[in-house]
């Protein structure tokens, strides 16, 4: 079956003296990479210059707080169930009396580690979190010299307090 | 018995001068061809090369310099200590040797004397710079040898038995050239092209010989195999590093810099700008319109060097033996013919 016009028969006849000598190839491999030195570049210049991010890049995770400053994970533990590298542990924790301006729901995670080693950037916890908890950002995780500093815990994840949701490194999904 | 011979001191300090001249200009210009071959390969990529250090990246070799030196220096165990260190010396001396015969321009004329811009035109120089280019084979072969490693070993074997075979195309067609101009001397072979054709409208096909092979010569592609990344690592020079590293790689660049030199000077007419004369201007200004002419064709070839290493693939070893011994060699001898019969008829 045909697909398109481009396919070539490929025969193996004997090079005639022009093509033996190589110089007419020679030549023309020569003009080619010669118009090369004219075209425009592809370079970015990269720390100057920057590509915008794809509208659905996935990056670093955030856990989200409410508008309220309120951590919105129930430690529900959908995310790891769904992580196909296991990358996320979860310990939860029941909110005591005090605590309900941390907090949204009776139950948080007093433990929410990433292993940025094992994440694969799917963005499944994403998908599965029924709290509109965690979502992959567009920051990068930059590299480390430990292994042990590519676990992200709590610290590193949830969203800084008096942040609102950052149109550009914490953005919506799904709007 | 001591011979008394008597060197003016003007005489000594004007050699001095050339010489230290000649030798800081090929260094910069090798320095600089590094440079260039990052920027040019990079346009001819697509890319728009080294633009960090400087101005457009110009401090560029003057880094890759500093680096070189400030990196550990790494003698294998197992390597012959006094051989390993001989091998990019013999590199890069030989390179820095050859430039003593080449002119660079006429004469200058200052209070009534002349003053040549050459170190010394022997009467011998194409067979100097033959006799100079062969032994740095022998840098390579030692650098390869007392590496003691199989890699290096195998780039030093290809190395010598290419520059060896492709000496012998070259001198076969720098023979046709001595027929032609029936001098030895490359101030002379220069001061004909002055008055004449340039040498390139008499020996199009020995140029074209010439060429190929100092491309071979110089272990550029098509023709580095003794340094192919792929198949051996890093050649002969596997197993060297820091400034004895730069040594060779340096060493390569500064016989790239004289054999553009060579074939500006035999075959296009070294410093020779056609017509200058009938312009009537000043000696000292032709001389130094001429240098820079001179030092233009150089800058272009070094440029087809580049153009020609970004474009072609690398040949395969037997492809190079046979481009080498069947085909360059009788084209030589065949060249020699054409011209010995021109020679006797007109």
């Amino acid at each position: 079956m045909q697909l398109t016009n481009r396919s070539k028969v490929v025969v193996d006849k004997k090079m005639t003296f022009m093509e033996r000598i190589y110089i007419p190839a020679i030549l023309g491999g020569m003009r080619i990479t010669l118009s090369h030195l004219f075209k425009k570049k592809a370079t970015i210049q990269y720390p100057e210059q920057q590509r915008e991010f794809s509208f659905v890049y996935r990056g670093k995770h955030i856990l989200k707080r409410d508008e309220q400053g309120r951590e919105n994970c129930t430690a529900c533990g959908l995310c790891a169930v769904s992580c196909p590298a296991e990358a996320i542990t979860i310990i939860a924790d029941e909110r005591k009396k005090g605590e309900e301006h941390l907090y949204r729901e009776e139950k948080y995670a007093s433990l929410y580690e990433i292993n940025m080693l094992r994440c694969i950037f799917c963005g499944l916890c994403e998908e599965a979190c029924p709290k509109d908890a965690v979502y992959l950002t567009e920051e990068l995780v930059p590299a480390q010299y430990n292994r042990k500093d590519f676990i992200y815990g709590k610290d590193k994840l949830v969203q800084p307090l008096g942040t609102s949701a950052h149109p550009k490194t914490y953005k919506p999904y799904k709007k | 018995m001591e011979i008394p011979v008597e060197i003016p001191v003007e005489f000594l300090i004007e050699k001095t001068i050339i010489v230290v001249a000649v030798f800081t200009i090929s260094l910069v210009i090798a320095m600089y061809s590094t440079y260039a071959e990052r920027k040019v390969s990079a346009l001819l990529q697509d890319r728009i090369g080294p633009n960090r250090a400087g101005p457009f990246g110009l401090l560029q070799p003057l880094a890759d310099g500093v680096k070189f030196f400030m990196k550990e220096e790494i003698i294998p165990s197992s390597a012959n200590k006094a051989l390993f260190i001989l091998g990019p010396s013999i590199a890069m001396m030989t390179a820095c040797l050859t430039g003593a015969v080449i002119p660079w321009g006429s004469y200058l004329e200052i209070e009534g004397k002349h003053i040549a811009l050459q170190v010394t035109d022997i009467n011998i120089g194409v067979l100097y710079i033959f006799a100079v280019v062969s032994i740095g084979v022998y840098g390579v072969m030692i650098g390869g040898w007392a590496s003691n490693n199989k890699f290096s070993l195998m780039g030093a074997i290809r190395a010598s038995s290419q520059m060896i075979s492709y000496e012998i195309a070259m001198g076969l067609s720098i023979i046709a050239l001595i027929m032609t101009t029936g001098t030895l001397s490359i101030g002379e072979i220069v001061q004909q092209q002055t008055t004449d054709f340039w040498n390139i409208v008499y020996q199009p096909l020995g140029f074209f010989i010439f060429m190929v092979c100092s491309f071979a010569e110089c272990n550029r592609t098509p023709f580095d195999l003794p340094e192919c990344e792929a198949e051996l690592v890093g050649g002969y020079h596997t197993e060297y590093s820091s400034m004895k590293l730069g040594l060779y790689l340096f060493a390569e660049y500064i016989n790239m810099f004289i054999s553009s030199a060579v074939m500006s000077a035999f075959y296009f007419g070294g410093y020779d700008i056609p017509y200058i004369e009938t312009l009537g201007l000043d000696q000292n200004v032709v001389t130094i319109l001429g240098s820079m002419f001179f030092f233009t064709k150089i800058v272009l070839f070094i440029f087809l060097f580049m153009w020609v290493r970004w474009t072609l693939p690398r040949f395969r070893y037997d492809q190079l033996m046979n481009l080498g011994w069947k085909i360059m060699i009788p084209m030589a001898i065949v060249n020699i013919i054409i011209t010995g019969t021109c020679i006797l008829l007109f």
